[in-house]
This record gives structure tokens, C-alpha cells and sequence, in this order.
């Protein structure tokens, strides 16, 4: 050895894994692929625009704070690609160009900078970013939606199932199921004086009942599996969401704890408390309610974010039980059809308090 | 075959491959040794010999400086050419004698007492402290004193670690396969010391060459076991060995004789089955030399005391420019300044090192993943730890668990921020012991 070399020394260990934070958040970004694939599929090419638009917009504006914050520019880190790319991935197909760019810009800047960047950040940017757009364009976020090409919006694509002719029979009913998403049907009959209407105009039928029924029969549920149902860029297709879950749970860069409470108290509130109002529960119901929405998108992808969630497994159990409780309480209680974003949300701001309340016992600390 | 293990821990490649095959060689008596003085846990020895004198091989040269200390001897034969400062293993500079040989290797007269287990306690024991015996698993706690449980403690298990859960070192496990009668009659030793009923050997999946053998050696002992143990880190640290092969939980703060218990390095059994036997002091040791950058990975016999860099070139030297020289297992060793480091009694072994897979990235913000939660065998967070200490909160680092981390390295090894997290623990650790003493 030549006197001169110069040998490393650096703490132990000297040894670590492969994984990085970058590879953690482009990995993310390539389980979100598949979803965007869907959308693309179904939307067109508008959807994988307005993706990339949240996705590039975020980008070139963490880009600008960072060099205005004069701190190192880590724009090539992925995580404020994925911010970009799941905020549009909450906003629907039909949207104006500027909603995500809009919203991706509120993310990175209020949501995720404004706390110091990566790591700091108390919500999730990304639904921040979300709640921001639906609290000043309400109309744009919700309104305007565009079907999916040959398939109803509510996911239930025979209606001669409900009644022949049903276009003349209700025409609130027929507007119902062919212009809004499979939650917006089942908030809109959780409203009895809007069935009470229905079955009147359709001359005493239960009506409220069969779409209802058409809502978690077999063939609707297969229509959420796959996608070809109204609803946001990445959340329509549970299929593309669950391969890109998996491979994520493979990798070991989400842990199950969350998805698995989140999913599975969703699963177990809605066969308890999610049928008709004086009519009895179905086990279709469940999966109904898991498959619709954002709540795979929600459940793995961002209720799965690192910073703003619990680091204690107990805390993560807390975690994903509080959203599936919240999320089911403003599905079948609150003003909004779906409860996904808002209760991650409030989680998100719980995490603190989690933290503290499960901080573990060493090994070999006797309990207090 | 049913695997033992302990929750968290983390599965890093076990690159046993570079030494596993090569046979223990006898390194040849070198030139020159340092015999450091503090090669243990306690007070560092007090030389007796001064410069220019001559000294036998197995000579007492130091004497233990109270109850937890130990004795060191000269491990080849020579003269005493300095007792000053030199580069210890772990990267510092620490008190140590200086021998250079004279050639001849003269030894000093050795027993041999061949009913060595029929010797009272207190001879047993006398030898174990006469010969300078501490743990050569690493942390290297006088042996005599772990033999020596104050009054009142009953022991009613020894556990051998024959884990070697560290990478790349194989040492213990070419001990288990060659020197494995030696190691049960180390163990029958400390079991009749601290007349303990139970024994068990607690060797890792990865070596179950070492099991079967061991298992049928022990097939006719009584009260002996070969327990088999899941490969996962830190597998062989003390208080995770005691629970995956007993399911006793040492307590916080508490030694493993609390839950009746001693534990001893597969490698000390043999030094003190050594020293009960043929009164033999311990001056040599096996050690891998091993890593991707070393010509002939090897696992040597060389005398305590031997420079890293005459190990180096004995194993045929470099292929490759050397990154890190790593004194011990790359999950807790330390990375040299240079070779010029002696070897002590607890050097398992040298990890070389290229300068490309040296190199380590940047520290990025935590993101709160909780990779290090999810493994910590000690069941600590510590993100927190680290954090509250950067930002000077002794409180909360100890909430958060400071004073029960064992420094495993686990953490770091999974971080993807890459950050030090077990410097910055040992930092808090630190920090606390001034705050502490400050009081």
C-alpha cells in the first residue's frame, strides 16, 4: 500500500442498504404508472396531460424556492414530482389546465416548502393542495365531469336492470346515474325525501332501492375493479392501484399497517353501517365501498406518506383505523360525498399527538 | 430445523464467502507487537517491564489496575523497545509496549492438567484472571469478573455466542469447526464456576456445518444444547442472544446475570479451556483477514499485538487501492486512519475495503419513514434520538430511548437519508454522561 493513500474514516456502520430517498419516492412515482396508464386508456390523452402539468409544475417550482431559499436544489429527488403527480391524479379528467398547475403550485409552496422542504411538512402537500383547489373552485372540482367513453359515470352500465325505459320513467333518476360518480348515487339515496321523489315521478316503483341494488351488484363492482367508472385521474382503476400497491409493499417502501386499518375498517363500518336507511346490509356493499372513490389511491399512495404519518406501528394502526372511521362517517353523515382526502387530512395533523401517545417501551423496560 | 430469534433487526449480505473456506493458518512470528494496555472494559493495565528489558513469551508484562482490569503478557519473545503511544483499533491513540523479537520464540513453562474440570472454583478462576482473559466477541469485558457474579446472584445458564452475526468475519465460525471440543470444554469450565446446570451454544443459520457438528459432539453431554438461530443482525448482541435462546428479557440498565445468565464468545471458551488447562496466558487469537480488496482472504492464528498492515501483506496484500480498513465487523468496527494499528484481544477482524465502496453519500433530512422503528431490536425511535440531540434536547432523547440503545448500527444501515444516526446517538450518549456528571 502507498504510504500516501488516504483511507476513509466515518462512523460505523460501514455497510448500508441500497435503498435512498430518491429511489423511494421515483419508485413510488413508477407505482403510480399503471394508474396512469388507465386513465389515459379511458380519458384520452387529456388525463396523462393534466398528470404531467401537477407533476412538471411542481417540479419547476420547488425548483425556484429552493434557489430563491439559495438551499441546495433536490428537484431530482422525485418527491416533488409525486406531489405534482398525485394532485392531478385528484382532480378529474374534465378540468381547465390551470387547476393543477394552480394546485401544484399551492402544494410545494404553502404545503411543503414554507415548513422547510422534504420531511418537515405537517400534511400531506399533495391533499393540501387538493383541499385548497375544492375550497376556491368548487365548480371546477366538482363539476364538469367527463365519462368515461361508452360506460355510465356511476358504474352501472344496464339499466333496463333498474327499469325499462328509465330516461322517461324518473329523469332525475336516468341524470343520476349516468352523470355522476358511484359515491355521488349513493350519497344523493341517502337523502330520503330525493327517493321519496324518484319513486314518485316513476309512479310508486322503489326506485331509490334498485339503483341502489344496481350499485353493488357484481357487474358494477367490476366496472370499479377496472376503472370505467366517473371519478378522479388516478383513483378510478382499484385493478392499476393494487399492482402498483403491491409492488410497493414488495419493495418494502410502504408498510401495511395503514392501508390494511384504513381499507379494513372502511370494509367492516360499511357492511355495518353503510346500506339504505331502514333496509338491511349486503356483503356487496363492503366492497362497494372499498373499490369507489379515492380510497385505494388514498389508502396506499398518500396515507402511506412518510413524514406526515405515525413512526410507531401502534401509532400506524391509530392511523389508518382514524381514517377509515372518518372517512366512513363523511360518506354516509357529512356534506361530501367522499371523505378520503379530508380525513387523511386530519390524521395527518394528529400524527404528533399518535407519536406521543405510543412511544414504545424499550426492550426489557418494564411498563409504568 | 426450527430457527430462534429476537424481534427487529435488519438482513444485510453476509459476504462469509471471502474467508468461510480458509482453513485457521498460523501466522508466523513477526517482527515487532504492540501490547496495548487498555484492550478491555476498566482500567488499563500497569506495565511492569521497562524499556530494554527482556521478556519470555507468555511473560506478565502488565498488571490488571484493579477488580475490572486485566493482565496482558508478552505474546512473542523479545525486548521491550517502547511504552508509549500507539494507534489502537479503534481508531484513537492509547498507552501500550512495544516488543520487538528476538527470534527465537521462547516460551515460558506451561502445565498441563488433563482432569483440568476436576480443579476447585477458586483455581479455575484464578487462572481465567492470571491468563488476561477478557471477551474476544468484541466489546472485550474482563472474563474474570463475569465469572465472579457478586454474592446472592444464583446462575443457572451460560450461553456460548457462536453467532458471528457481524459480515464478513468468520473467525468464530473456523473455531466451532476446528477447535470444537476446546469450545465445550470451555464451556463445562464456566459452567462449573458458575455452577450453572444448563449450556447452551447459540450458532446462526449460516453456518450449519457448525451446528451439526457441534450438535453431535454435545449429543452426549448432559445438559448442553446447540441451539440454531434465524440469520438476522444483531443476532449475537448480548440481551437479543439471551432472549431468542432463553426468552429472558435482560432488564434496561441490567447485566445478563440478572436473569441468570452468562454469556461468553465461542472464542473465550477456547481461551479459557487454555488457560484452565495448560495455564497458557492469552496471547494470540484468530482473526479474518477478509474484504473485497484482499488478495487471500484468510482466518490466521496471530499473536495479540501483531500490526493490521504485517496481517495485509501476509494475506498476499492488496488487488485493489484500499478505501477503509475496517478494525472489526463492518456493522460496529472501526474504520482506521492507517494499518499502523495492533490487533488486541478482541479483534474478530480486519475488513478491507475498496475506495469505490468506501465511499459514503451525504446526509439528507429524515423523512420520517420509520425504517429504523420498524427494525430496532431495542424497540427505540431512533429518528427521535438522533434529532433530539442535534437540536440539544436530552430529554427527549432519553424519552425517546438514549441510554437503551446498544449501538448496533441497524438504523443507520436501513436509513435512506443516510444519516448517521448511531453518531449521533453515541454523541447524545456522550453529552448526557457531562450533564450527568455536571450535576
Amino acid at each position: 500500500m502507498n504510504k500516501n493513500d488516504k483511507l476513509i474514516v466515518s462512523p460505523a456502520p460501514h455497510v448500508h442498504d441500497k435503498t435512498t430517498v430518491k429511489n423511494v419516492m421515483w419508485n413510488v412515482v413508477l407505482a403510480l404508472v399503471p394508474a396512469l396508464i388507465f386513465a389515459t386508456y379511458y380519458w384520452g390523452l387529456r388525463a396523462l396531460l393534466l398528470s404531467l402539468t401537477g407533476a412538471v409544475t411542481a417540479v419547476v417550482c420547488e425548483a425556484i424556492i429552493q434557489k430563491l431559499r439559495k438551499v441546495p436544489i433536490t428537484v431530482n429527488d422525485g418527491s416533488a414530482f409525486l406531489t405534482g403527480l398525485l394532485l392531478a391524479f385528484n382532480i378529474h379528467a374534465g378540468a381547465p389546465i390551470w387547476l393543477p398547475i394552480i394546485g401544484a403550485v399551492f402544494a410545494i409552496t404553502v404545503g411543503k416548502q414554507v415548513f422547510g422542504g422534504l420531511g418537515n411538512n405537517p400534511v400531506n402537500p399533495a391533499l393540501l393542495g387538493r383541499a385548497f383547489l375544492m375550497a376556491s373552485w368548487p365548480t371546477h372540482m366538482t363539476g364538469g365531469w367527463v365519462a368515461v367513453k361508452g360506460a355510465a359515470m356511476s358504474g352501472i352500465n344496464n339499466l333496463s336492470h333498474i327499469a325499462t325505459n328509465l330516461e322517461q320513467l324518473s329523469p332525475k333518476a336516468y341524470e343520476l346515474v349516468t352523470s355522476a360518480t358511484p359515491l355521488n348515487v349513493a350519497k344523493s339515496l341517502r337523502d330520503s325525501s330525493f327517493i321519496a321523489e324518484i319513486n314518485a315521478q316513476a309512479g310508486g316503483i322503489d326506485l331509490g332501492g334498485r339503483i341502489f341494488t344496481g350499485l353493488t351488484e357484481m357487474e358494477t363492482l367490476k366496472s370499479l375493479f377496472w376503472g370505467n367508472i366517473g371519478g378522479c385521474i388516478g383513483e378510478v382503476s382499484v385493478f392499476a392501484l393494487l399492482l402498483g400497491a403491491a409492488y410497493l409493499l414488495y419493495k418494502n417502501i410502504i408498510e401495511w399497517r395503514i392501508p390494511l386499518f384504513f381499507i379494513g375498517t372502511v370494509f367492516v363500518l360499511s357492511f355495518i353501517f353503510g346500506g339504505l336507511p331502514g333496509s338491511g346490509t349486503s356483503v356487496m356493499l363492503p366492497f362497494f365501498h372499498i373499490f369507489s372513490g379515492g380510497l385505494m389511491l388514498g389508502a396506499f399512495f398518500m396515507a402511506t406518506d412518510y413524514t406526515t404519518t405515525p413512526l410507531t406501528k401502534q401509532g400506524r394502526i391509530i392511523f389508518g383505523i382514524g381514517c377509515g372511521l372518518l372517512t366512513i362517517v363523511i360518506r354516509l353523515v357529512g356534506g361530501y360525498p367522499e371523505g378520503v382526502s379530508y380525513s387523511i387530512l386530519f390524521m395527518n395533523v394528529m400524527t404528533p399527538l399518535i407519536d406521543r401517545l405510543t412511544r414504545p417501551k424499550a426492550f426489557g423496560r418494564v411498563k409504568k | 430445523m426450527r430457527l430462534k430469534t429476537f424481534p427487529g433487526g435488519i438482513h444485510p449480505h453476509d459476504e462469509k464467502h471471502y474467508s468461510a473456506a480458509a482453513p485457521i493458518t498460523k501466522f508466523p512470528s513477526p517482527q515487532r507487537v504492540i501490547v496495548h494496555l487498555s484492550q478491555h472494559i476498566g482500567a488499563p493495565s500497569n506495565p511492569i517491564v521497562e524499556k530494554g528489558e527482556t521478556v519470555l513469551k507468555g511473560q506478565l508484562i502488565a498488571e490488571a489496575a484493579g477488580f475490572v482490569s486485566l493482565k496482558q503478557h508478552a505474546p512473542i519473545s523479545g525486548t521491550v523497545t517502547k511504552i508509549g503511544k500507539f494507534l489502537h483499533p479503534t481508531g484513537a491513540m492509547g498507552m501500550g509496549i512495544e516488543i520487538s523479537a528476538d527470534g527465537k520464540d521462547e516460551m515460558i513453562q506451561l502445565g498441563d492438567e488433563e482432569n483440568f474440570l476436576e480443579l476447585p472454583v477458586d483455581v479455575l478462576k484464578e487462572r481465567v484472571s492470571n491468563a488476561g482473559i477478557c471477551g474476544m466477541g468484541g466489546a472485550g469485558f474482563p472474563t474474570f469478573v463475569k465469572l465472579s457474579p457478586p454474592e446472592g446472584t444464583s446462575i443457572d445458564t451460560v450461553i456460548l455466542n457462536g453467532v458471528e452475526c457481524e459480515p464478513f468475519l468468520t473467525s468464530d465460525y473456523r473455531l466451532m469447526l476446528e477447535r470444537s471440543e476446546d469450545i465445550i470444554n470451555g464451556l463445562k469450565i464456566i459452567m462449573k464456576i458458575v455452577s450453572a446446570k444448563a449450556g447452551i451454544i447459540g450458532i446462526e443459520a449460516n453456518k450449519p456445518d457448525a451446528i451439526t457438528l457441534l450438535r453431535k459432539l454435545c449429543a452426549k453431554e448432559r445438559g448442553i444444547n446447540v441451539v440454531g438461530l434465524k440469520m438476522k443482525y444483531p443476532q449475537g448482541a448480548e440481551k437479543q442472544l439471551i432472549y431468542a435462546t432463553t426468552h429472558r428479557k435482560v432488564p434496561a440498565g441490567g447485566l445478563p446475570m440478572a436473569v441468570g445468565v452468562v454469556v461468553q464468545n465461542v472464542g473465550t471458551a477456547v481461551a479459557i479451556y487454555e488457560a484452565a488447562r495448560y495455564q497458557k496466558p492469552l496471547i494470540e487469537r484468530v482473526i479474518s483477514v477478509t474484504g473485497p480488496v484482499v488478495k487471500q482472504p484468510m482466518n490466521l492464528l496471530a499473536p495479540v499485538g501483531t500490526l493490521f498492515s504485517d496481517l495485509v501483506e501476509y494475506s498476499g496484500g492488496l488487488t485493489q487501492p484500499l478505501g477503509k480498513a475496517i478494525s472489526g465487523g463492518p456493522m460496529m468496527g472501526f474504520a482506521l486512519p492507517s494499518l499502523d494499528a495492533a490487533m488486541i484481544k478482541g479483534s474478530s477482524g480486519l475488513v478491507l475495503i475498496g475506495a469505490k465502496e468506501a465511499k459514503s453519500k451525504a446526509e439528507h433530512t429524515c423523512l420520517r419513514c420509520a425504517r429504523c422503528v420498524d427494525i430496532c431490536p431495542m424497540n427505540l425511535i431512533p429518528s427521535t434520538i438522533a434529532n433530539a440531540v442535534k437540536y440539544n434536547d436530552l430529554d427527549m432523547a432519553v424519552k425517546a430511548g438514549l441510554n437503551d440503545c446498544i449501538k448496533c448500527g441497524s438504523c443507520a444501515y436501513v436509513c435512506p437519508a443516510q444519516i448517521r444516526l448511531v453518531q449521533w446517538i453515541d454523541t447524545g450518549k456522550i453529552r448526557y454522561a457531562e450533564a450527568q456528571r455536571g450535576k
